[in-house]
């Protein structure tokens, strides 16, 4: 009942939808009832358009968000640990971070052509920025007295870097893969805009272009639906991997 | 500026800090040179195609011509004139709402449920039913991105505002203070630094889809030019187009890590270390 009554004005929105267009208030074109979009999702899904499409863009998404979490994680905590590597990879950090990383669209098309590849390698260098800092951040502010009580008991660097650095740069990197996480969506979606054969944002140009407008209606809330509830899961398993922090703090 | 107590003055202690300053001055873009000679070698050593990485030099040739013949000046103009209108509508739209969500019920009501669904949303997603709806002009373009830019503002604000000691409020509320005067001079000052987060996140967001945009619709503005390149394989064009955009970009972020060091030099973090 609480959700019900935190939620209503989605439910109102929704009903505002409906009516508008039913009562013919906007073009059917532009906005086609409600109603009439989720009978073309349920058409979607039962002749398998929508799950053979977002199984690929989920594919790209993860291949390329997964290699930039390691990578990225990688680098961001070589650089907060060893002074050289920062000295050398900070300053490309630098100027990379702020390039709107839609403008290697493409590039990667030229460099990997229009399947899988070239939107893997896109997620890849944009995601991995972020990711990169976080865990530069965080690494960096380990606090310096569990470093020195870990090499006092005799911990190699090595373990040091797993049992120290890398647990107390948890929560800044989560927060840069957070970001990273949202990151993948608009990246995903706006390469197989402009150039796929397969995919979420190639089937809703596909069917715009059609102008089957409700089925087209019917994807973007998919896609919509998928980055809320992405970020939701990945805020509960945030959550459950921080729990030591909270029992400590 | 980080020795500032009082270091001797000798000549020989003056030419020791100036050598470990203008050492560190290059490692800085040491490795940014580095990178850029690699490219220019790795270019010419045959073991690419000029399609697959046109040299520097020629990328940078081309830039040059772009920006003899106008048309970089044209295209430039355009991606920032989109991106700073769409921020600015979304930085104000932005600290209208949140501010409008901290101080009435019903704004909180209404737009709660629409910003903790709209913000993790890839708002992109919706550019076609955009299109549908606006066209392919500015007015579409200007749209999608205060659609995408509005949101962290929103959330920063609110957390901003919320956050607010209430010792503050409560000694200004003794000392008789009017509410628009607590709005004005207490709560909005106190939630800047918040406020100016959720502005730094929301302009390069405003850049990217200024560009993603312009690269879907076509049309002028250096996204447009990318991606008219694109489709006439030019390579060359394609890569001045990443190098045009990566300077707006870096440009307008430093510009605004700048202006919150001004708009924040009464707060404590203008002392911190800076990260930025």
């Amino acid at each position: 009942m609480k959700t019900l009554i935190r939620y209503s004005p989605l439910i109102i929105l929704a009903l505002a939808w409906e009516i508008s267009s039913r009562l013919g208030l906007v073009s059917e074109l532009a906005l086609p009832p409600l109603s009439d979009v989720i009978r073309a999702w349920i058409a979607l899904i039962k002749d398998g358009e929508l799950v053979s499409n977002g199984l690929a863009s989920i594919y790209r998404a993860a291949a390329g968000l997964g290699l930039a979490i390691v990578v990225g994680g990688l680098i961001g905590i070589a650089m907060a640990w060893f002074r050289p590597v920062n000295v050398l990879i900070a300053p490309i950090v630098e100027i990379f971070y702020p390039l709107p990383k839609s403008a290697l669209i493409p590039v990667t098309v030229i460099w990997l052509g229009f399947g899988d590849g070239s939107k893997i390698l896109l997620i890849f260098l944009g995601c991995m920025l972020p990711v990169t800092i976080g865990a530069f951040n965080g690494a960096r502010a380990a606090e310096q007295h569990l470093v020195w009580s870990a090499r006092s008991m005799g911990a190699s660097r090595l373990r040091m870097m797993w049992d120290v650095v890398v647990p107390s740069a948890m929560p800044e990197l989560l927060n840069g893969v957070r970001t990273a996480l949202a990151l993948s969506f608009i990246l995903l979606v706006s390469s197989e805009l402009i150039v796929a054969q397969k995919g979420f944002g190639y089937l809703i140009g596909f069917l715009g272009a059609n102008g089957t407008y409700d089925a087209m209606y019917a994807v973007v809330l998919t896609v919509a639906f998928l980055g809320f509830a992405a970020d939701r899961a990945y805020m509960l398993i945030t959550r459950r991997v921080l729990a030591w922090r909270e029992a400590t703090a | 500026m980080s020795n500032t107590d009082a270091p001797p003055n000798g000549w020989p202690e003056k030419a020791a800090r100036l050598s470990v300053r203008l050492f560190w001055a290059f490692a800085r873009v040491f490795s940014i040179l580095l990178l850029l000679v690699a490219w220019e070698v790795f270019a010419r050593s045959g073991a690419v195609t000029t399609f697959q990485l046109p040299a520097l030099s020629k990328v940078l040739a081309r830039i040059w011509d772009d920006a003899v013949s106008g048309d970089l000046a044209i295209n430039t103009v355009l991606t920032l004139y989109r991106a700073i209108v769409g921020f600015l509508i979304a930085g104000i739209g932005g600290v209208l709402i949140g501010t409008a969500m901290t101080r009435l019920k019903l704004a909180d009501w209404f737009f709660d449920p629409l910003v903790s669904i709209g913000f993790p949303m890839p708002k992109i997603a919706f550019l076609p039913v955009i299109i549908l709806w606006l066209g392919v002009f500015d007015v579409s373009k200007i749209t999608m991105i205060v659609f995408d830019a509005i949101f962290p503002v929103i959330a920063a604000t609110v957390v901003g505002i919320r956050s607010v000691e209430r010792e503050l409020l409560w000694s200004a509320r003794n000392m008789g203070a009017k509410e628009s005067e607590i709005l004005w001079q207490i709560v909005l000052p106190a939630a800047l630094p918040q406020i100016m987060t959720g502005l730094q996140v929301a302009l390069p967001l405003s850049l990217i889809v200024a560009v993603v945009t312009e690269m879907l619709m076509g049309g002028y503005g250096l996204g447009g030019a990318m991606i008219t390149a694109s489709r006439f394989a030019n390579s060359i064009g394609v890569f001045a187009g990443i190098v045009e955009i990566a300077v707006v970009g870096y440009v307008l972020v430093k510009a605004m890590a700048l202006t919150r060091r001004r708009l924040l030099i009464w707060h404590q973090e203008a002392h911190d270390p800076s990260t930025a």
